[in-house]
């Protein structure tokens, strides 16, 4: 089995906070990867180091081969990242987004022809190109995020909350293109709160306070945990986690 | 990986393109504002002391005495706003300013002159202006001294001297503005001052904005170079300085009568370099700012050196090493010789090159030091 992301003690502190405590996770190659936990656990933090956002404090990573540390501008050109915010020109339409990320990404003019058809078309984006981007819903936003991050064609996809406040038809649609994408062998790393969702991820990451507490396939978890489904994993996890550090908080007079 | 992708480049060109476009309010700003400026700053910039207001206390009325203030007004610098009698009010027009000078002819003037003996006048200059002072000075000099020469070969024509000749003359020609206005002096700095603050704000709030609006976390992780990146901004907006910076030469040309004597190609080629030079400046300071607030205040706190360090205000020459030193992390300082050069004196490459070297090596600089600055991170 080959990987497309692996970590070893991957840490990050901003000052004195830690964001993310020695994280050693591994993703195969092909498969989609679903990251859960609480808000402000250090997911968002883990992915931008993995884009090359963010320099790891300690700890080492390889994405797709390349060196987190070293080599962030050859895996830039080899991910597609879509973050939680919508981070596209809103003064620009969704053909002219399209064209810019197309140039940034020096597609000769056939693929970048040819890309912009296939991707308009998947992500259900035709007659709405010459659109403003700040025009269009939240749905349709995500799905044009989408479409840019994948111009390139990129082996790895690294999607942060991508369907946070989207309507259930958009969020249909969006998974079923991440499936599709899978099927084809892009690796899919993609963090979320619905755990409809997570269930139908091949792997499962659970992070919580900067530690990754559990990983496995969501029906491992569930069997691991002795309870119904991933919901209950995800409220058991946290539920544990807060008593350990309350024990060891009152032990240690509070200091982590 | 490292090298240049031109295609990159462009396709910032193009995106930066439309973005202007649509921004219809401040690209209307970025055209129309140093117009305004032009007009507004071109009147208001004037050093030229004329018509010094002058109160007069004749304690001799006479031909004689009104001849002699006839010549202070004859000259136009000066320019007699009343007639007044008594120390006390006199002294109290040059306090409240309504007065620059009080000239006063002691009662024994007429007398004095009539036996042909030396008659003194007095002339009280507030000097708070030194500017409008010096000039009140000299030019009182000059009307006396003329007068007595004058009054002296009339003297000795009388006595039957005939002509006399004077013993030393001199002839001045004076170059480039002869009537030394101060206007054709100012018009070209003040072109230059505008066209640095106008553009530098252009480019200081691109990059900011990007951050603000998150669109700068999307391209960051695309494979774009720093440099790319920033010369893609830079390169519409010279475009829109230059369109700018023609319109206010000829505001410059045909209203404010100020005519380039140099070669026009040669000054538009080297205002393209200090475009460059200010949209690069203005793109560091965008590496600096977190908001467009900030790089507002920085760009704003950059106005005053500019004009104080430049040579726009005040001779460069007699400024200490020091501050001379630091006016050269200015644009404008080097753009100011370039443009009075051209403007005025209309000389060539030749006499400019240390100027036009000095802004190449300054624009390379802020450019290198902007390319350090900005990081493909978002700590």
């Amino acid at each position: 089995m080959t990987v497309a992301i692996q970590c070893e003690q991957l840490t990050k502190r901003f000052g004195q906070r830690v964001a993310v405590n020695s994280l050693t996770l591994s993703v195969p190659k092909g498969s989609i990867y679903g990251f859960l936990g609480p808000n402000g656990s250090g997911k968002s933090t883990t992915i931008r180091m993995l884009c090359g956002l963010l320099t790891p404090t300690s700890g080492t990573g390889t994405v797709l081969g390349f060196d987190v540390m070293t080599q962030s501008e050859e895996i830039k050109q080899r991910i597609g990242y879509m973050s939680q915010k919508f981070s596209l020109y809103e003064d620009l339409t969704v053909e002219e987004n399209l064209d810019f990320y197309a140039g940034v990404y020096q597609l000769t003019s056939s693929q970048r022809k040819q890309r912009k058809a296939e991707l308009i078309e998947m992500a259900g984006l035709k007659g709405r190109d010459k659109q403003l981007a700040g025009s269009l819903s939240g749905g349709w936003k995500q799905r044009l995020a989408l479409s840019c991050a994948l111009l390139h064609n990129p082996e790895l996809l690294i999607l942060d909350e991508p369907t946070a406040g989207v309507d259930p038809v958009s969020r249909r649609i969006f998974w079923d293109v991440i499936h599709e994408l899978a099927k084809q062998g892009i690796t899919v790393l993609v963090t979320t709160h619905y755990m409809d969702e997570a269930q139908t991820c091949d792997w499962i990451g659970f992070i919580f306070f900067g530690n990754l507490l559990a990983q496995g396939t969501p029906q491992e978890l569930i069997d691991g945990m002795e309870v119904g489904n991933l919901e209950d994993v995800f409220i058991e996890l946290v539920k544990r986690e807060e008593e350990r550090l309350a024990k060891a908080g009152a032990g240690e007079g509070g200091v982590r | 990986m490292k090298r240049f992708v031109w295609e990159r480049y462009w396709s910032v060109v193009k995106k930066e393109v439309i973005q202007i476009k649509r921004d219809r309010p401040s690209l209307a700003i970025a055209l129309v504002m140093p117009l305004m400026m032009l007009f507004l700053f071109g009147y208001a910039v004037n050093t030229d002391v004329n018509d010094i207001k002058m109160v007069v206390w004749n304690q001799s009325p006479s031909a004689e005495s009104r001849e002699l203030i006839d010549q202070f007004v004859n000259t136009r610098v000066f320019e007699v706003i009343a007639q007044e009698s008594g120390y006390k009010a006199i002294e109290a027009m040059l306090d409240d300013g309504s007065a620059n000078v009080a000239l006063v002819i002691p009662p024994d003037y007429t007398r004095k002159r009539d036996r042909n003996e030396s008659a003194a006048i007095q002339l009280l200059i507030d000097g708070s202006d030194p500017n409008i002072a010096r000039t009140a000075l000299s030019n009182a000099q000059l009307i006396v001294q003329n007068r007595s020469i004058a009054l002296q070969e009339k003297l000795l024509q009388k006595q039957g001297m005939g002509e006399i000749k004077p013993p030393m003359e001199l002839n001045t020609r004076v170059l480039f503005n002869p009537n030394m206005e101060s206007i054709v002096f100012n018009i070209p700095g003040l072109i230059g001052l505008i066209m640095q603050n106008v553009t530098m704000i252009l480019t200081a709030f691109s990059l900011v904005r990007e951050k603000e609006r998150g669109t700068m976390e999307q391209l960051i992780v695309t494979p774009i170079r720093p440099l790319e990146l920033m010369l893609g901004k830079i390169t519409p907006y010279v475009g829109v300085g230059l369109f700018s910076f023609c319109l206010v030469l000829l505001v410059g040309t045909y209203w404010f009568g100020v005519p380039v004597k140099g070669s026009v190609p040669l000054l538009v080629s080297l205002s393209i370099l200090f475009l460059m030079t200010t949209l690069i400046l203005g793109i560091f300071i965008s590496t600096v700012a977190k908001t467009q607030l900030q790089a507002m205040q920085i760009a704003f706190a950059f106005i005053l050196p500019s004009v104080l360090l430049s040579g726009f205000m005040f001779p460069r020459d007699s400024m200490p090493y020091v501050i001379q030193w630091l006016g050269g992390f200015v644009p404008l300082t080097y753009f100011l010789a370039i443009l009075r050069g051209i403007f005025l004196k209309g000389v060539d490459l030749a006499s400019l090159w240390k100027d036009t070297l000095g802004m190449g090596i300054f624009c390379l600089f802020i450019l290198i030091v902007a390319m350090l600055r900005f990081r493909k991170k978002i700590e």
